[in-house]
Formats: structure tokens, C-alpha cells, sequence
């Protein structure tokens, strides 16, 4: 964690050296009150605060963790304890542009790791680390689910797609000439570090009209669909199926021309399915162990074996 | 018959401005609200158990179920949270789905909503996407405007808001404890169970967690009625579900189709491997998963089949890699990513993960010793079953898979670079010349 050098210890009574001053505070205090507000219990705030923090600050400042405790009557050291924990929090200025090379596995052999060896070299930069001129931090990122667009670069977390070593240090380029760039799939252009980090707060910039629904790949299957005439099958009572029950007329028995697969019969699916190692672990997965961990049915079924026992 | 698409969720992706809640409606969007508010609770959960449908978020656990666990109201709060952390390495089918239509989620947390009896509902999306979130933002603001969201839904009385939260980087939090965990403004790290969410989830309260697909699946389910929903797929694994082909596929992208398709039909799809170039290995669900090879291509991907061929059917995340790719590499990859994410609570994965990458990188780099594999399989059993959640079981999937798939290729490592074996300029999908590697020596071996 870098901190700050305060050149003056503090007095007692005295704000934080590295304090905001008065307006800027009543300003990022009215915001943090917004984001409470969308809150049952405002300590939820917490992770939206650290955004706003690095919208006004560029990064997780000493002074940002200091105004998210007293905001939410933490210590700063509960507030430094989740800001470390995620990668997106910021523990240095960061650049302009956050640049996020995709190595997980797959974008990594689509050509990721050259992506990322070539522009590394070019900026003179490693993982996390900030060009000198302050407009990019380069990052090696994780998987960003834009798989099937591989190999991807991330610009302030707006996808570009299908990349190359040398879109990518055109890219670059762009970004450090001052000069505007547009993702694949995302807003017009690619917003500020701050600017983004304040949208990721809750605070909506009015750009969710901007740029396209979806790329080739996504609509890949849509399209293949369309070409070959293949459907899902119709909904029974077609137009009017969807009506409050009362208005609709007895659905039509489902006849459908799609060759979906395998016999099925009218037994509920999935009625006893065990949690095996590796599978995700879903709460539910795993049976009931104490009293207050039953369902209803449980609970109806055992309140009845008691009444019996009772009686 | 061979299985053909079937586009329910897709359907509006190619529209224009498919992600305004004007395109939504215009093709349909919030018929299955206006039905389920006319519907007793109740029969809306019996509809969602009927119909079959499953996690679509991996576990594939009956999502009417889930919602059935919530103990009977006491008068306060209940929750719905949605996992919309899209992070699992190959995934990537809720990011476009809420980027292409948004609207599709916010209608099945209403309904889903009113079937648990909640009132406040949350989107916990990853942060790492900035216009989803936008876009998230925006079709929540529209949804209150037209009178879906807020007091009084549609007449109705009944009464919902949504909150939307951004996440901040971090893998784990797509684990339902880790989730609400990190929701409630803490570091995201996974709860000791019980007690489970349902019962004690969000600030204590009974709460459902589920997948963006899942309650996307929803509004269809109560429009078409589980009959329709149970057309597609198989008798255990109804319904239909986004398969994403990613890697060295000629088409790569998202493929709607009824659970129980192929790999082999999904690939004739998408125009086959690479041209030149032939099937090595692939995941059926995301890296988590154990990884299959060719033989599996006619394995139907459902739950059951998936299962039964020794992998999971996971996330339907489909990595493909041909014969140029290092299977060490992709393993040793994968584990890096592992062990960056594991969130340190508990020992056997945190100290697990370290270990294990430090042995799969000295065996990518060529100097493995011969006891290494017998080394990594140890170590995997002292994760597997032995971790707190299922981040750690998911880290030693590929590797147990990998080795007992591509044994020889570990054994390589011993003495070969796997750059060496496998130049990764063969693998990409552009043409280059590798900077920083032994490369130069594949000359001599190849």
C-alpha cells in the first residue's frame, strides 16, 4: 500500500492532513448519502464508496479511506482491509487508461501472451505499473467473458475485440497522444479512469445508448438460426399466450417442428442431485444439518410426525 | 434428427436497439410479468419447478427448488440477488445477454421476485464491464419509468425496488457466500455453511441467489408454461441454454440450443476447428471443469451425460484447443489463475494453489523432476474436498483431467520447455514472432 508522506504529524482535533477540503467533502458526502440510500444496511455502501473515491482521487487515496470510515463509522483499517482485496481498487495513481491484456488461458494462446509481451516492450512497463507521461497502467487481466472475441484488451474496462500486437500498440498510441478511442462493444469512446470509476459508483454517465447491441460472435448462433429457419418451439396460444390465465383461452396441446432432444415425460426433473467435488456449491445443494436450516415442507412435514406423536 | 438452435433468450440479440425496453416489449417483454402478477405466488414457483430448469450459473441445481428452501415469511425482509459476477475462465454468455438485453433479467427478478416474496432485489455485476453496467443502469431506470419496478407494479400492489452493485475484481465473489459477503461491504470471502442463504443470507435474511441466465430463463418459462420449457432439452436436463464456443473454432460466439446438443453438432455450427487443424482438447464448462478430447465429441451436453463422462456441464463454456496448444501450458495457466484468486480463508487452497503452480511451472519450463505428476496428484487430493467452497475443488480439474489425458506431455516437462514441444506462435490466431521464449530452439525438435 503506498502511503502518502504526511509531512506534519496530525493535532489532536484537527482533520486529516490529507483531508478534502470543504467542498469537495460536502460534495463526495452527498454522493456516499446517495449511494446509502439504495442500501437496507449502509456498510453496503462500502465497495460503491471506494469507486467514488477513485473517481475523485484516481486511486484508493489514504484521504479516500479516511472519508469512507467516517462516513460509515468504520475504521480506516476495516476500509483498508476490502480495499486490498479487490483488484480493481487502485493502490498507486493510476494512469489515464487502465490497458488490461487478457492472459487467462484461452486469450493467452489466441495470441494474448504476444499481445502482452509486445506491449509491455513498447511502453516499457510491466503488470501494474504506469507509463511515465501517467496515461496508461498496463495490467496482465483475468478472464473478462468475451471468450469467444479473443484475444481481448480491456481500455478503462470497455471490450476491444480480436486483437493483434499491433492494434494493440496502435491502441496505445492513441491513447497516449491524448487522442479518443472507441471499443469494439462499449460507448462511443473510451471514458477516463475517473470518469469510469464514478459510473461504477452508481452514477450514470447517459452513455448506455451508445455504441452496438452486440458483436458478430454473439450473434452468431441468432444468425445461423435465422438462415436455417430453426425456431424454439412456438408458445401455445402463439399471440395470446403471455395474457393474465383468466383472459387466455385453454392453451392448444404444444405441437412444435423443432427436433429438440431426447423423450421426456412429465416427471419434474432434477429431484435428487447430490454436490460432488468440483461442482459449484450451491447452498441448497447440500442437505439441511440444523433446525433453523429446513424448508417449509420440512418443517410441515416434521411439525405433523409431531402432532402424531402427540396424539 | 440432428438438434437445430433454438433462439428464446437470442431472440431479440439482432434487433435494433435490442437493449431498450421499447425493443423488449415490441417483441414480447413483459408478457410473462403481466401473467405471473395475475398468478399466485405460489403456482409461480410450482411452474419454475416443473418446467425443470437448473442453475444455469454451474451447479445446475432445480432453480424451483432453490427458491422453495426460503422458510415460510415472518414479516421480514426476503432477498434476491443475482449473480451477474460472470468471471469462470471461458465463460462468457451472461456478459453479452445483459449487454444485448437487459430487460430480459429485470423482468425475470420481478417475477422471481414476487414468487419468493421479496421486495428488494440486487444485481451484483462483475466491474470489470463498464457499458454493462451502463446498460444495467439504464434498463433499471426505464424498467421504474413504465411502472415495472417501484410501488404498485402494473396496479398490482405489490411493491419491488432493484439495487444495482458494481463488484471491484475479484473471481471469488461469483461464490454465493462470497457474494453477499462482498455485497455486504466486506472483503468477498465464502461463508461456513450452514447457515445457507436461503435461510440466513443477505445482512442474515432468507435469501435466493441465482445466475443472470437462470432468471433471464424465467419470463419464457411463465409465458410458455413448463410444457413448453420441457420441449427442449432432456428429461433431467430441460430447457434451453447459451453454449459459448471460444478458441480455435472457425466460428466462434454464442449458440442457443436445448440442453443435450453435441460438441460435434455445436461444431458443425460453427464451421469446424480451424481450417487445418484438428480437435486436442476442450472444456465442456468453463476451466473448472475437468477437461474432455475428441472422444467425447458425441457426449450430450446435459447435467447427467456431462457427469456420467467424468466432467461437468458447468457454465456450457466451450474452450476449444487444437493440436498446436501445450496442454502444461493451458493447465499451468489456468492454475496461475487459481492461485491469484484464491481469496486466502482456507489453508488447502491458498497454500494448494501456490504449490501447485510452483511445480506446473517448472514443468512447462522443462525442468520438472519425475516425481512431479505423482506431486501435483497429492496435492490435488489434499485440495479437492478439503477447501472451503469449490474454488479450490475447481482448481485441481484441469489438472487431474490434464494428466490423465496428456500424461506424456507432463512427463515432457522433465526435460523439454513446453514452448519448445509446442510453439505457441502455431496456436494464435495471428502470425508473429516470439520474443522471450526457447523458441528459437524449435528448430532442432521439431
Amino acid at each position: 500500500m503506498s502511503v502518502e508522506q504526511v509531512p506534519e504529524a496530525r493535532t489532536a482535533g484537527q482533520t486529516h492532513r490529507t483531508g478534502y477540503d470543504d467542498q469537495t467533502r460536502a460534495r463526495l458526502a452527498a454522493d456516499a448519502a446517495q449511494i446509502r440510500a439504495r442500501y437496507p444496511q449502509e456498510r453496503s455502501a462500502l465497495l460503491p464508496m471506494l469507486h467514488l473515491v477513485q473517481s475523485e482521487d484516481g486511486y484508493v487515496s489514504p484521504r479516500g479511506i479516511a472519508f469512507c470510515a467516517a462516513e460509515l463509522g468504520l475504521t480506516t483499517a476495516e476500509v483498508s482491509a476490502v480495499a486490498t482485496f479487490y483488484t480493481q481498487y487502485k493502490r498507486h495513481p493510476n494512469g489515464t487508461y487502465t490497458v488490461g491484456v487478457c492472459t487467462n488461458t484461452l486469450c493467452a494462446i489466441m495470441g494474448g501472451d504476444a499481445i502482452w509481451e509486445e506491449l509491455s516492450d513498447h511502453l516499457g512497463v510491466g503488470h501494474d505499473e504506469t507509463t511515465d507521461d501517467g496515461a496508461i497502467t498496463l495490467e496482465r487481466v483475468e478472464c473478462n467473458a468475451a471468450c469467444d472475441y479473443a484475444p481481448v484488451v480491456m481500455v478503462n474496462w470497455e471490450f476491444f475485440d480480436n486483437q493483434t500486437p499491433d492494434s494493440a500498440v496502435a491502441l496505445a498510441d492513441e491513447l497516449t497522444a491524448g487522442r479518443p478511442v472507441a471499443p469494439t462493444r462499449g460507448a462511443d469512446s473510451v471514458c477516463t479512469f475517473k470518469e469510469m470509476s464514478r459510473v461504477l459508483a452508481g452514477f450514470g454517465d447517459g452513455r448506455a445508448d451508445e455504441g452496438v447491441g452486440a458483436g458478430e460472435p454473439t450473434l452468431r448462433g441468432v444468425a445461423l438460426a435465422r438462415q436455417e429457419g430453426w425456431e424454439a418451439p412456438p408458445f401455445p396460444g402463439g399471440a395470446e399466450a403471455g395474457k393474465p390465465v383468466a383472459e387466455r383461452p385453454v392453451a392448444s396441446e404444444a405441437s412444435t417442428k423443432t427436433p429438440a432432444r431426447g423423450t421426456r415425460t412429465t416427471k419434474a426433473a432434477g429431484d435428487s442431485h447430490a454436490p460432488k467435488p468440483g461442482a459449484e456449491q450451491s447452498s441448497a445443494e447440500r442437505p439441511a444439518t440444523t433446525a433453523g436450516d429446513v424448508s417449509p415442507e420440512q418443517q410441515q412435514t416434521k411439525q405433523q410426525s409431531d402432532d402424531a406423536k402427540e396424539s | 434428427m440432428a438438434t437445430t438452435l433454438t433462439p428464446v433468450l437470442t431472440d431479440t440479440w439482432d434487433k435494433d436497439r435490442s437493449w431498450t425496453l421499447r425493443t423488449y416489449e415490441a417483441n414480447g417483454g413483459y408478457r410473462g410479468l403481466r401473467r405471473a402478477l395475475a398468478m399466485q405466488a405460489g403456482d409461480v414457483v410450482t411452474m419454475v419447478k416443473d418446467s425443470g430448469l437448473r442453475g444455469r450459473g454451474g451447479a445446475g441445481f432445480p432453480t424451483g427448488m432453490k427458491w422453495g428452501f426460503l422458510p415460510a415469511p415472518d414479516g421480514g425482509p426476503r432477498y434476491l440477488v443475482v449473480n451477474a459476477d460472470e468471471s469462470e475462465p471461458g465463460t462468457c454468455k451472461d456478459i453479452p445477454l445483459m449487454m444485448a438485453s437487459p430487460q430480459h433479467l429485470i423482468e425475470g427478478m420481478i417475477i422471481t421476485s414476487y414468487a419468493i416474496g421479496c421486495r428488494h432485489a440486487f444485481v451484483y455485476v462483475r466491474g470489470e464491464v463498464l457499458h454493462v453496467y451502463r446498460r444495467l443502469l439504464k434498463s433499471i431506470e426505464e424498467a421504474y419509468a413504465a411502472g415495472y419496478l417501484g410501488t404498485n407494479i402494473l396496479g398490482s400492489g405489490y411493491d419491488l425496488d432493484i439495487t444495482l452493485h458494481s463488484g471491484a475484481g475479484a473471481y471469488i465473489c461469483g461464490e454465493e457466500t462470497a457474494l453477499l459477503d462482498s455485497l455486504e461491504g466486506l472483503r468477498g470471502q465464502p461463508r461456513l455453511k450452514p447457515p445457507f442463504p436461503a435461510v440466513a443470507g443477505l445482512y442474515a435474511r432468507p435469501t435466493v441467489v441465482n445466475n443472470v441466465e437462470s432468471i433471464a430463463s424465467v419470463p419464457g418459462i411463465v409465458v410458455g408454461g413448463a410444457d413448453w420449457f420441457k420441449q427442449m432439452g432432456t428429461e433431467r436436463s430441460s430447457g434451453h441454454g447459451l453454449f459459448s464456443l471460444s478458441g480455435h473454432v472457425t466460428r466462434p460466439g454464442q449458440y442457443e440450443a436445448p440442453l443435450g446438443i453435441t460438441l460435434r453438432e455445436l461444431l458443425d455450427m460453427a464451421g469446424g476447428i480451424r481450417e487445418g487443424h484438428e480437435l486436442k482438447f476442450w472444456t465442456p464448462g468453463g476451466s473448472s471443469t475437468p477437461i474432455f478430447t475428441a472422444e467425447h465429441l458425441d457426449v450430450p451436453l446435459d447435467y447427467e451425460s456431462v457427469g456420467a463422462a467424468g466432467s461437468m456441464l458447468g457454465t456450457r463454456a466451450l474452450q476449444i484447443f487444437d493440436e498446436t496448444t501445450s496442454v502444461v501450458r493451458a493447465v499451468t495457466r489456468w492454475t496461475e489463475f487459481y492461485k491469484h484468486e484464491s481469496c486466502g480463508k482456507c489453508t488447502p487452497c491458498r497454500e494448494g494453489t501456490y504449490w501447485l503452480l510452483q511445480v506446473l511451472q517448472r514443468l512447462e519450463a522443462g525442468r520438472g523432476t519425475s516425481a512431479d505428476i505423482d506431486l501435483l496428484l497429492d496435492l490435488c487430493d489434499n485440495i479437492l474436498g478439503r477447501a472451503f467452497c469449490a474454488l479450490g475443488d475447481g482448481a485441481t480439474s484441469p489438472i487431474t483431467s490434464a494428466i490423465q489425458y496428456f500424461r506424456d506431455e507432463f512427463e515432457a516437462g522433465t526435460h523439454t520447455p513446453a514452448d519448445v514441444l509446442f510453439p505457441p506462435e502455431r496456436s494464435s490466431l495471428f502470425a508473429y514472432t516470439p520474443r522471450r521464449s526457447g523458441a528459437q530452439l524449435a528448430g532442432v525438435h521439431a
